[in-house]
């Protein structure tokens, strides 16, 4: 899967979890840009993330993310 | 297939959920019965949090719409708010309008001790303690006996005054929860035995406290039961407690929403009433009309047909705990009654069936005859059926039946029925035990109705007799589910609980009854409730309900009579009633004027008040022995 694949799969899920009708997807999208990105639906992001890809991420990963390309990188790592 | 976090019993959501919550949340007008379809599906988390925000934005026109509202405080030792979010999308489905007030984290102590915390002054009607293992020092092993055993009475004395803080402060019965094992133990099995150890103080805490809670008022929760369902494992999720203090795994989340709103709906009443059972290939295997009752499987050691036989068993479990048995089967009736006569593994027989339809009318319009015929609502209905085109049809026409996916092996059937807790209960007495009964022996009074033209004779040949009396200890259960689940005949539709009625019970500026009627079929238990406000010149009647399945057998006038009577000897001149409609109540309407009240005001909701004048009220003669 290359990294354009990843980001349509995390720009749905984006979607789906923070109730967006229309979402472009740029790395540099992080809590700060999205009103309905909080603490709890970090948490359903990262869940749907992980069980749509099929692994889990460390404490420190998530802690490590503060942008959506953060992510994306992750999972990329992860799925190589 | 029956992975309790997929909630197997509801349809998978479907692939425009989204779209059409926004069409509901965006439209001028609230499409209630739109947004109750929506909330019948498998919603997981995140879908239960959109629509919860819909049912919250959208609270006064559901209300308007003839929902339920229902105030819940939550107090918590972890995060609550994901569950906060989830409820009220999961509590609609079980029928009520909820709305949450979220006590600040970790502050439990705070909120239900203290008379001015803000969770006490929202005057909840009910109020969610969700405590965890660390919050109750419970979570680390302490190897001394007696340590331990003073270790979990601690425990158990910190949520006795958190009880006695809702209930004195809020006064509101408070939801406890069981505390849910580690998956890790400190030594294996052997923990279960050494006083101490972590799952032995659960184990002990949870025990003492389903003893504690019993007959209390208050209620139970059972989370360690829900997580055993689906296994320590899948329900613990370390990483999100060490995170964010989150008590379960997120897929926990619509399980442990829906079982909460289910319990919320028991306690409110609306749990179901009535089994409505299938024959071919559900209650047995094969097609008798085809198959002959020597081809049906059924027991005999084949696995289909033990599986059929299961489904029988559980459906008898249920009826001796009060739940009413039907049939609606696509049959002759000849046919579909032959197993019950002549199978000799047949567990089910005819008397335990209340009403038996077996026909070729659709099963929606069979569904309402029965439901008509034993004086309950369509949406006590619970619908067992193996083939999904007659669950397609009875969703389709009446979506307030509870149809179960019970996919297609029979083996399933009894653990998905289970599963989805319809016949959820707060408490199990006399009444719960004869109820299945007494419904039968009103199918069959409705058979000598048809028998005798004049209603004079039908009621001299019931032999009635009624007994009434004030309200006391033994009654208080009862009382307060009548007052609960009581909506067409009840006058004013004023709601108590348990705590309520002890305290009316005591107030002696009241006059209550509690009333049974018992005939020649059987006990009907106690069917009617009232409460008089006594005043020197009038007695003001605040609630007048009755149950519908005595309609017609004169017990209001009985009542009056009796009443009217104890007025009198008081020296009050007139006996006052009020009539507040709502969307489910109009056949009282009249209530007041059948028994010779005046009309004296008119409300411009439609509500009005009546009068009775004592001086000229002479008592009826009836046709039931008063005791």
């Amino acid at each position: 899967m290359n990294r354009e694949e990843i980001t349509g799969i995390v720009t749905e899920i984006m979607c789906d979890v923070f109730d967006l009708d229309d979402l472009e997807y740029s790395d540099d999208l992080s809590a700060e840009v999205i009103d309905e990105w909080d603490s709890l639906s970090h948490i359903r992001f990262i869940v749907a993330v992980e069980k749509r890809f099929g692994f889990r991420f460390s404490s420190a990963e998530i802690e490590g993310f503060s942008k959506v390309g953060d992510l994306v990188d992750s999972i990329a790592a992860h799925i190589a | 297939m029956s992975d309790p976090f997929a909630l197997p019993w509801l349809l998978p959501p479907p692939a425009d959920f989204r779209a059409r919550l926004k069409a509901i949340r965006t439209a001028d007008g609230v499409d209630a019965a739109g947004l109750r379809a929506l909330v019948q599906f498998a919603l997981d988390a995140t879908q239960l949090e959109q629509a919860g925000r819909v049912v919250s934005a959208r609270a006064a026109d559901l209300a308007d719409a003839g929902l339920r509202p229902l105030k819940l405080g939550i107090v918590a030792s972890h995060t609550a708010k994901t569950i906060a979010y989830a409820l009220p999308a999961a509590a609609l489905r079980h029928g009520l309008l909820l709305s949450v007030d979220l006590a600040d984290y970790g502050q439990a102590a705070q909120a239900l001790l203290d008379p001015r915390s803000s969770l006490v002054q929202a005057a909840p009607d009910v109020i969610l303690l969700a405590l965890d293992a660390q919050a109750l020092g419970l979570a680390r092993p302490c190897l001394d006996a007696s340590e331990a055993e003073a270790t979990v009475t601690r425990a158990l004395d910190y949520v006795a005054a958190l009880r006695a803080g809702g209930r004195d402060h809020a006064g509101a019965p408070v939801i406890v929860q069981t505390l849910v094992p580690p998956v890790e133990s400190l030594f294996g099995s052997f923990d279960g035995q050494l006083a101490g150890t972590v799952r032995w103080l659960v184990a002990e805490f949870n025990a003492r406290l389903l003893r504690d809670v019993t007959g209390s008022g208050d209620l139970v929760l059972d989370v360690a039961f829900l997580a055993s369902t689906v296994g320590l494992a899948q329900w613990h999720d370390a990483r999100l407690w060490h995170d964010a203090k989150l008590p379960f795994a997120v897929e926990a989340l619509p399980l442990y929403a829906d079982k909460l709103g289910g319990l919320l709906a028991a306690f409110r009443g609306l749990s179901r009433k009535c089994l409505v059972l299938d024959l071919d290939n559900t209650l047995w295997g094969g097609i008798i009309g085809d198959d002959g009752v020597d081809g049906i499987l059924l027991g005999q050691g084949s696995g289909t047909g033990e599986a059929h036989l299961a489904v029988q068993a559980f459906a008898l479990d249920l009826r001796a705990r009060g739940i009413v048995l039907a049939v609606c089967s696509k049959n002759e009736d000849a046919a579909a009654r032959l197993p019950f006569t002549g199978h000799s593994e047949m567990l089910l027989r005819e008397e335990h069936i209340a009403v038996f339809l077996a026909n070729w009318t659709d099963k929606a319009t069979n569904l309402r005859t029965i439901a008509a015929t034993l004086n309950i609502g369509t949406d006590a209905l619970v619908f067992l059926d193996d083939n999904p085109a007659e669950r397609a049809q009875v969703r389709q026409e009446l979506p307030e039946v509870a149809v179960p996916e019970v996919g297609a092996n029979p083996a399933d059937f009894v653990r998905i029925l289970g599963q989805a807790g319809y016949f959820e209960a707060i408490s199990f007495g006399d009444e719960d035990r004869g109820r299945a009964a007494m419904y039968s022996a009103n199918a069959e009074r409705a058979a000598a109705l048809t028998n005798i033209s004049n209603l004079a004779d039908y009621h001299a040949s019931l032999e009635m007799v009624c007994t009434i009396a004030p309200f006391d200890d033994a009654g208080r259960a009862r009382i307060a589910q009548l007052a609960n689940k009581s909506n067409q005949f009840n006058l004013t539709t004023r709601r108590y609980t348990e705590a309520d009625i002890a305290a009316i019970a005591a107030d002696p500026a009241r006059f209550t009854m509690q009333v049974r009627l018992a005939d020649r079929f059987g006990d009907n238990g106690m069917i009617s409730v009232l409460i008089f406000a006594r005043g020197a010149e009038e007695w003001r009647c605040e609630t007048w309900l009755m149950s519908c399945r005595v309609l017609g057998r004169r017990v209001e006038e009985a009542v009056l009579a009796h009443v009217a009577t104890a007025a009198r000897a008081a020296g009050a001149a007139r006996l006052v009633g009020e009539y507040i409609p709502t969307a489910k109540n109009a056949m009282v309407r009249d209530h007041f004027a059948k028994l010779g009240f005046v009309k004296t005001a008119e409300c411009a909701d439609g509500g009005t008040e009546w009068a009775l004048d004592l001086a000229t009220y002479v008592a009826p003669a009836l046709p039931m022995k008063l005791e």
